[in-house]
């Protein structure tokens, strides 16, 4: 392991390996909470439908909005993983 | 080469080469051709639609009108209310401008969307900043529209100063902000996908004989996000609307 990496900081390399692992920590970090959070939001208005059939039209548009809203957070860590320079 | 980590910079698939004006500011390159393209996509569609139009609506006016009548009711009523109806060709152009700009991503021979560039998502993001805030001063004067955006109502003083801090950039900056990167970042996650896929396909495919058949399974894929993509292209259209209709609604009624 330890000739691995002093090959790769001999090749120049350890950087972008360095880079490769901080991207997809951010990433990956950045995933989870949009995931919970859509699911939730999913969840409570599949519940909302069902109770009452007549509120869907409302209860689908409001699922949409709060989908966006989550889901810009999981793109901010997308885009950033792509920033990310090294 | 040591760790396989050679890729090439994004910059290979977003950015284009000048083809008209090169050299100068105002180069125009293949994503300026979208956005001129679906100026006047937008413009045509409806100019179109309303020639010679009849009381009982057929073909094109049919569906100019549908599509109206669902910017009507499913943004303006559910989010402004009545009042709102000044803004409807607002939010008619600016649905349909976002979505034929976003549906050139799966068009053959184009594939690319233009809002996977920051340049009109930023702009129409401020765009909509400068209504929402012009909206709430004309409505409510400058300092009552301040307080009415910034002060929620039923806080106990201790906590106001550090609430009041966290609503201000809630609502004046980030607002924006996300809504610019919303679409870009929708956009242009999108495109890389697709492109990832069908380099795979075709590199799979470009192969040996015998690995030719296992480019089936990336093309699959490929089919399946490119009707996810056409999802995603209206979805970004209606969800960058709606919040701008969400947003003109609450400067106009502050929420009490």
């Amino acid at each position: 392991m330890h000739d691995f990496l002093f090959a790769a900081q001999q090749a120049g390399e350890l950087a972008k390996g360095l880079t490769a692992i901080g991207r997809g920590i951010v990433y990956g970090g950045a995933a989870i909470g949009p995931g919970i959070g859509i699911g939730l939001v999913v969840g409570n208005a599949i519940t909302a439908m069902a109770r009452q059939p007549e509120s869907a039209g409302t209860v689908r548009t409001t699922m949409f909005l709060g989908i966006a809203f989550t889901e810009a957070l999981a793109l901010f860590g997308f885009v950033l993983a792509f920033i990310i320079s090294g | 080469m040591l760790l396989g980590l050679d890729f090439p910079p994004i910059s290979h698939v977003t950015r284009w080469p000048n083809i008209f004006f090169d050299g100068t500011p105002f180069g125009i390159n293949k994503t300026v051709l979208i956005y001129f393209a679906s100026v006047i996509i937008t413009l045509a569609f409806f100019f179109y639609a309303a020639r010679r139009h009849q009381l009982v609506p057929r073909g094109v006016q049919n569906l100019a009108e549908s599509s109206i009548d669902f910017v009507r009711e499913g943004i303006i009523l559910q989010t402004i209310g009545p009042e709102g109806m000044g803004y409807l060709p607002f939010l008619t152009t600016m649905f349909f401008f976002i979505f034929f700009i976003n549906i050139f991503e799966i068009l053959p021979f184009i594939q690319f969307p233009g809002n996977a560039r920051i340049a009109v998502p930023m702009f129409l993001a401020l765009l909509v900043w400068f209504m929402f805030n012009i909206v709430g001063i004309a409505k409510q004067g400058f300092g009552h529209y301040i307080k009415s955006s910034v002060v929620p109502p039923d806080v106990p003083k201790p906590i106001l100063p550090l609430l009041v801090f966290i609503e201000f950039i809630s609502v004046f900056l980030v607002r924006p902000f996300s809504l610019a990167i919303r679409l870009f970042a929708n956009m242009l996650a999108g495109h890389l996908i697709l492109v990832t896929f069908a380099i795979l396909s075709s590199a799979i495919f470009g192969a040996a004989v015998y690995f030719k058949i296992g480019a089936a399974f990336p093309f699959a894929l490929l089919v399946a996000l490119t009707a996810f993509e056409i999802l995603v292209s209206a979805l970004q259209a209606f969800i960058f609307t709606i919040l701008t209709g969400v947003y003109i609604g609450l400067s106009m009624h502050p929420e009490h």
